[in-house]
């Protein structure tokens, strides 16, 4: 009698039933009543407490800053033209970041004991500085001296600080390939540089996928901190209005839905590419 | 040319790892077409030894020459050298990210800068010559192991390669694989390539070689001619290795 045969009935002591209270908290239902109980309080709790010291909602008053649409036709509105603002920012911040990074781990990676102290020089200056710090010392010390403007700066304050927490990426996901590939590479004669070109950081695209994803949605939460110095992307906007209409409320909420629905597009947007990337070895 | 010509040369080599002394004062040579297998137990040294000749590892002291060109860390021969010389894997280290095919040609088109068609057209005759012609645009990943270690020798054989070495070539390998490998190196060696092995294949051993080297503990400990290494081996330790190995 084969085991997956389902006439066979185990002789001896019957397995324990489950408990019917053990079924019902298990249920995906019971889960969803949970949330949306805990998650319904806490808006609860806030709409009272705004109603209690007597706030004003004006939602209706929150699409215009999205786009408006009057007889001198479409317009975009302020919280679009500061996302815009927010993403070419970050996105100019997060490319300059990963030249830097690969640098740096190639640096490090090299072997040299010169590029080596080099690059944990560098890793260890940055990454014990608060990036709020760094903002200052960019905006306030670097620019003048250098030359560049808050836009600048902040471009590259981001990069620099973005730049080390890729390049440790970077260089776990060079270490992840196999050494044999190394091996391989050099074998048939390819020099340091082809032998990365070809054969290494392509394997490696697989292994700082994910990581990197994480850094790029990093990036954009943390591009929120220029808004201290000025710069004209999406807090800044959402703190002037705010200035102009006292509608705290209802812009914070917005202005982080914003950044969310950003956060979990790029998220899923990596997803995708990730499953192409996905070479079994 | 003539077949007497060292092509490669070791004299007087030490290889060090740290403290562990893993080449000891290795003399040797191996002549042009001349086949050579490499045997002893592991950790003896001759995974080393083979993988100084081409450089992925160096040696520390005395002398070893390939074609005449001294071998050395800073050569800048080597990458040249290395062309020359090609290398098959125990574990095969086929480019997992690259087809059969792109396998093949990237080291003709990079770094010999052959033209692509040249080289599909090379990389063709020798997936023919190891018999998996069909498996072109398939990813290694897909392969067996005979098969893969296959395209690893015809990798090899697109860089024109003078001398083969061959590291384990058949250790990963199921057993009822490890025979399509050893024909394909069987009908490599009749066609006069250099080439050393190390291998535990002893069947294979009596067949092609012309010299047989036993190492142990970083040392060679005999070098003789087939007939006489499997028949009469003057070292007791070459003996006792022998018939712990062939004993089944």
């Amino acid at each position: 009698m084969s085991v997956a045969d389902t006439s066979y009935t185990p002789k001896g002591r019957a397995l324990p039933q489950r408990q019917p209270l053990a079924k019902v908290i298990d249920s995906v239902t019971f889960s969803v009543i949970v949330y949306a109980v805990i998650v319904g309080g806490i808006v609860w709790l806030s709409y009272s407490g705004a109603q209690a010291m007597g706030y004003n909602w004006q939602w209706y008053r929150i699409p215009k800053y999205f786009y408006t649409v009057t007889e001198d036709g479409f317009q975009w509105g302020e919280i679009s033209i500061g996302l815009v603002k927010t993403l070419t920012l970050s996105s100019l911040a997060f490319a300059l970041a990963v030249i830097m990074g690969l640098i740096v781990a190639l640096l490090r990676l090299s072997g040299l004991v010169i590029c080596t102290a080099v690059s944990i020089g560098f890793l260890e200056l940055v990454r014990n500085i608060p990036l709020l710090v760094l903002l200052y010392l960019f905006y306030y010390v670097l620019g003048p001296i250098f030359g560049f403007d808050r836009y600048w700066a902040s471009i590259l304050c981001l990069a620099v600080f973005h730049s080390v927490l890729i390049s440790e990426i970077l260089r776990a996901a060079i270490n992840a390939v196999a050494k044999g590939q190394w091996e391989a590479a050099t074998s048939i004669g390819m020099s340091r540089g082809q032998a990365y070109r070809y054969i290494i950081l392509p394997q490696s695209v697989r292994f700082m996928l994910p990581p990197m994803t994480g850094e790029a949605v990093h990036m954009v939460k943390s591009s929120a901190i220029v808004s201290v110095i000025a710069v004209a992307e999406l807090t800044t906007i959402g703190r002037n209005i705010i200035s102009d209409t006292y509608m705290s409320f209802e812009i914070w909420f917005t202005i982080a839905a914003v950044y969310m629905a950003v956060t979990l597009i790029l998220s899923v947007g990596v997803s995708f590419v990730e499953k192409r990337y996905a070479v079994d070895t | 040319m003539s077949r007497d010509r060292p092509i490669i040369t070791f004299d007087n080599v030490d290889k060090f790892y740290g403290d562990f002394h893993a080449l000891k004062n290795i003399s040797i040579h191996v002549r042009e077409g001349e086949r050579m297998v490499v045997c002893g137990p592991s950790g003896s040294g001759k995974s080393t030894l083979i993988r100084c000749i081409n450089g992925l590892e160096f040696h520390n002291s005395g002398v070893l020459t390939v074609d005449g060109v001294e071998v050395y860390a800073d050569s800048k021969h080597i990458f040249r050298l290395r062309q020359e010389v090609g290398m098959v894997f125990q574990q095969f280290n086929l480019f997992p990210h690259l087809t059969v095919l792109e396998n093949l040609t990237i080291g003709p088109i990079k770094v010999r800068k052959v033209s692509p068609s040249e080289a599909e057209r090379t990389a063709r005759k020798y997936l023919e010559r190891v018999r998996i012609p069909e498996q072109a645009d398939k990813y290694p990943s897909a392969l067996s192991g005979g098969q893969q270690q296959r395209v690893a020798i015809a990798r090899s054989l697109c860089m024109e390669s003078r001398i083969m070495l061959f590291d384990e070539p058949t250790s990963a390998l199921d057993p009822e694989m490890i025979n399509e490998v050893l024909d394909v190196m069987v009908e490599l060696a009749d066609t006069g390539m250099t080439m050393v092995v190390v291998t535990h294949e002893m069947g294979f051993a009596r067949k092609v070689a012309d010299t047989m080297v036993f190492m142990d503990e970083g040392e060679i400990v005999e070098t003789a001619p087939p007939e006489t290494f499997f028949t009469n081996p003057a070292s007791s330790r070459c003996r006792a290795f022998l018939d712990q190995i062939l004993d089944h």
